[in-house]
């Protein structure tokens, strides 16, 4: 998509970028924070958690993969 | 016949500055008050900031993906785990044991070291012999009250199993034990968060 297309200046573009940076790093931090919970878990014998932590962070996935279409459509110039 | 060499778009664009492409460079000046090393190699600033972040955000949600895909590993591998169900197995008669002494089984499997250890006349715990940091062997100590990890020095309270001192974080697993007819018999593997 060009600029004209997106209606984003550089700049705009550049702090949205920064904006899904970050929250996808939230969100990865997230996961990993969850994947360690549900080793520990899984390691200690508490095999309730597993599959809720495993839909958590499902839908963490899904939330970054819709951050990855916004992306996508955002082209550097 | 041709008289001048062919003209390539290049030459005309660096002949007028206008008709360069706009770069971004990092001072923010135009590319004509730029120093001769940085216009001989005119990277877009803006541009190439972008595209690796944009690259770098991608690389993260990838990330998240194999985090994701782990996640499931472990819910997976865990219904295999919650299946087995460990046949009882005799591990010596009582009177083997003297108080406060330690004796080394294998239970479950043969590649599954446990410690049991007589507290007093009927007292008898047994718990996995592995470190729930990184796997190694404990040793025990009862005269201290304890089971010691060589590796990275994580000290176990020896009548709970209990991380006291160090980096485990997990108590050892614990053998449920039963005594039938003078023999101790281990009958179930408890694997426990705290
Ligand atoms: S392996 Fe036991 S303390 Fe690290």
């Amino acid at each position: 998509m060009s600029p004209a297309e997106d209606g984003h200046t550089p700049d705009q573009r550049r702090i949205l970028l920064d904006g899904i940076l970050f929250l996808v790093g939230l969100i990865l931090m997230l996961q990993l924070w969850l994947l360690t919970g549900t080793m520990e878990a899984f390691l200690g014998g508490d095999l309730e958690i597993l599959w809720p932590a495993a839909l958590a962070s499902l839908a963490c996935q899904a939330l970054n993969l819709g951050l990855w279409r916004c992306l996508d459509q955002m082209e550097p110039r | 016949m041709q008289d001048h060499p062919p003209e390539f778009p290049s030459d005309k664009a660096s002949q007028d500055p206008a008709a360069l492409p706009r770069i971004g460079f990092p001072d923010g000046r135009p590319e004509t008050d730029q120093p001769g090393w940085r216009r001989a190699f005119p990277i877009d600033w803006d541009r190439d900031q972008f595209v690796s972040r944009r690259d770098f955000t991608r690389l993260m949600i990838l990330t998240g993906l194999a985090f994701t895909g782990a996640q499931f590993g472990v819910g997976l591998a865990s219904l295999r785990a919650g299946r087995a169900r460990p046949e009882p197995k005799a591990l010596a008669r009582v009177e083997e044991i003297p108080v406060g002494e330690t004796m080394r089984f294998h239970y479950p499997g043969p590649r599954d070291p446990i410690l049991l250890t007589r507290l007093s006349a009927g007292v008898f715990v047994a718990y996995g012999q592995l470190c729930t940091h990184l796997q190694c062997p404990v040793v025990p100590r009862p005269e201290l009250g304890r089971l010691e990890c060589p590796c990275h020095n994580g000290w176990f309270d020896l009548a709970e199993g209990r991380p006291m001192a160090g980096p485990p974080r997990r108590p050892l697993t614990r053998i449920r034990l039963e005594i039938r007819d003078g023999v101790v018999h281990a009958t179930g593997v408890e694997e426990r968060t705290a």
